[in-house]
């Protein structure tokens, strides 16, 4: 039995991008600032993997490093969504 | 328990693909944000009652410092640093990928676990590209802060020196993938990969900004798909290339807005940028007309139809609020008031349209390039606040012109056009604006805020 976990993987990433090209050309220039801040925020979803890293039992560099990027990914996270928020509050129409 | 994760992870993807889809509309955007955020809370929550983690205390830590640091940063920030706002945290996105890259290196090295080559792929690629958008987003930032010159930087050896490091980080990498017991060659290459960043943005010149920042937008979010790859997690593959997707658009948007391939901004500048020449008015062209505020008032009481072109200018002079008020002041008079939107207007995407939204223009009012360039003939007044090459006509006609081919507004089409700068100099791409010397161009000079400001007080004591 040959593992197909990594071309199952491909399989993901290709029709994610697909989606994400159907979806973004759809929103319109004037929300482009605010579409790269907040996808920005997204990008920051490492921080499943910097948790994993950070929360292992023994003191070691692996456990430094996920601790360094839990800050890393949280000031991605919090930063972009509520930039975000700030901003799309502002966009109104008469 | 597996499961449930799993389970959660993917509500998590369709929170984000969602969130994205509502962002079609200004109406929906915010909870389409808010969306996004409750997908992130999910992954966050179900991902701290996995089983390998064993202790909380840095996890907490870390999380509450991180937290502190972009909610201070996302609530300080004023609308006109948003673009190196936006760059900062690309960097932190890119950084976060690479740190969690190595650290996964660090756990299977002095673990049981064997390196599978897969995951020795994607430990490569996640290090290399999250470490070139940590670094040149750095760079960014700082360009746009005004900490680095934002200039066109050239360096000797600049193509061969970064041809020669991209090939060297490869190689390693395919090394480091056949033989992947050599913690030193990974840390090297993460080196490299950092070093590579700073000089591939360093020679990007301001006005290329918005293309830089998209591009550094789709690696972060490339970068975060690689680690998906490395942790075997569908969610990071969907969430990461849903931002390399838009990273990805956006970049073309932004190079088709200035006719240029990627190529040719990723390796810096025009090719006649440098060229300086601070003043145009002994131009064999002729001289330029100028206008004073109450002149321009004047003028300004017999239009029915204005469409103010704004720029970086407008930005830099943080003059948004002052254009509002000569916005509100002009439709008391009966004037239909557009404004018309460059796509590289600024220094990043949408830069002009959060700037406006924020003094509270509707956003109905802004208009795309090619939405409104067929109305400037009917336009009796068309005034230009801090934008520069995204109006002059050689880019139509002069094919010599370093710009030509560049889309335009068509401004010089109004029956009349303003134009508000604080000098004759010339814009990025270094060379004169033909527009000046039109007939029917008159000049506006001041700082765009104090211009924009005077002309509001006359207009108001002229009624």
């Amino acid at each position: 039995m040959e593992d197909f976990t990594l071309l199952m993987q491909i399989y993901v990433f290709v029709l994610a991008i697909f989606v994400g090209f159907e979806l973004i050309t759809k929103v319109p220039p004037t929300l482009h600032t605010p579409l790269m801040s907040g996808s920005n925020a997204i990008s920051g979803i490492t921080i499943v993997g910097a948790l994993i890293s950070a929360g292992v039992g023994e003191m070691s560099v692996s456990k430094i490093l996920g601790f360094i990027a839990i800050i890393f990914a949280m000031i991605n996270v919090v930063g972009g969504f509520l930039v975000t928020d700030r901003m799309l509050k502002m966009f109104k129409k008469k | 328990m597996q499961i449930i994760s799993y389970i959660v992870y993917l509500i998590a993807s369709i929170c984000f693909i969602f969130g994205i889809k509502k962002l079609a509309s200004p109406k929906t955007a915010r909870q389409g944000n808010q969306l996004a955020a409750v997908g992130m809370l999910l992954a966050i929550i179900v991902t701290l009652k996995d089983n390998r983690i064993l202790s909380y205390e840095w996890i907490i830590a870390g999380i509450i410092i991180g937290s502190i640091i972009g909610a201070v940063f996302a609530l300080k920030v004023k609308m006109t640093g948003m673009p190196q706002m936006v760059g900062l945290l690309n960097g932190f996105g890119g950084g976060a990928s690479t740190l969690v890259a190595i650290s996964e290196y660090e756990r299977i090295f002095y673990g049981t676990k064997q390196f599978e080559i897969n995951v020795m792929i994607s430990i490569v690629l996640s290090v290399l590209i999250g470490s070139v958008t940590f670094t040149g987003s750095l760079i960014a930032f700082g360009k746009l802060q005004e900490l680095i010159t934002g200039k066109v930087i050239k360096y000797p050896f600049q193509h061969p020196l970064n041809a020669l490091l991209i090939i060297t980080v490869l190689v390693m990498g395919v090394i480091l993938v056949i033989q992947p017991i050599n913690i030193e060659l990974l840390l090297i290459i993460t080196s490299v990969s950092l070093v590579l960043g700073v000089l591939l943005v360093l020679p990007i010149g301001g006005a290329d900004m918005p293309v830089a920042i998209s591009l550094l937008n789709s690696y972060s979010g490339i970068a975060a798909s690689m680690t998906g790859f490395v942790l075997s997690n569908n969610m990071l593959i969907i969430a990461g290339a849903l931002v390399g997707a838009s990273g990805i658009i956006l970049t073309i948007i932004m190079c088709k807005g200035m006719n240029r391939s990627l190529m040719n901004v990723v390796l810096g500048g025009w090719e006649s940028a440098g060229s300086t020449g601070s003043s145009a008015i002994s131009s064999p062209k002729g001289q330029v007309k100028s206008i004073d505020a109450e002149e321009l008032a004047m003028l300004l009481d017999s239009v029915s139809s204005v469409i103010i072109v704004p720029g970086y200018g407008m930005a830099v002079a943080q003059a948004q609020h002052a254009v509002r008020d000569l916005m509100n002041v002009l439709e008391k008079k009966g004037v239909r008031v557009r404004f018309a939107i460059h796509p590289v207007a600024g220094r990043m995407p949408g830069h002009m349209n959060v700037l406006l939204a924020e003094a509270q223009v509707e956003y109905d009012k802004l208009v795309a390039m090619e939405d409104i360039n067929d109305d400037f003939p009917n336009t009796d007044l068309v005034i230009i606040i801090g934008a520069n090459d995204v109006v002059n006509p050689a880019a139509r006609h002069n094919q010599n012109s370093p710009i030509y081919g560049m889309p335009i507004l068509n401004v010089d089409y109004a029956k009349t056009v303003i134009i508000n700068k604080r000098s004759l100099n010339v814009g990025y791409a270094g060379i004169d604006n033909e527009l000046f010397f039109y007939p029917n161009a008159l000049m506006y000079f001041g700082d765009a805020k104090e211009a924009m400001t005077k002309l509001v007080n006359e207009l108001k004591s002229s009624s």
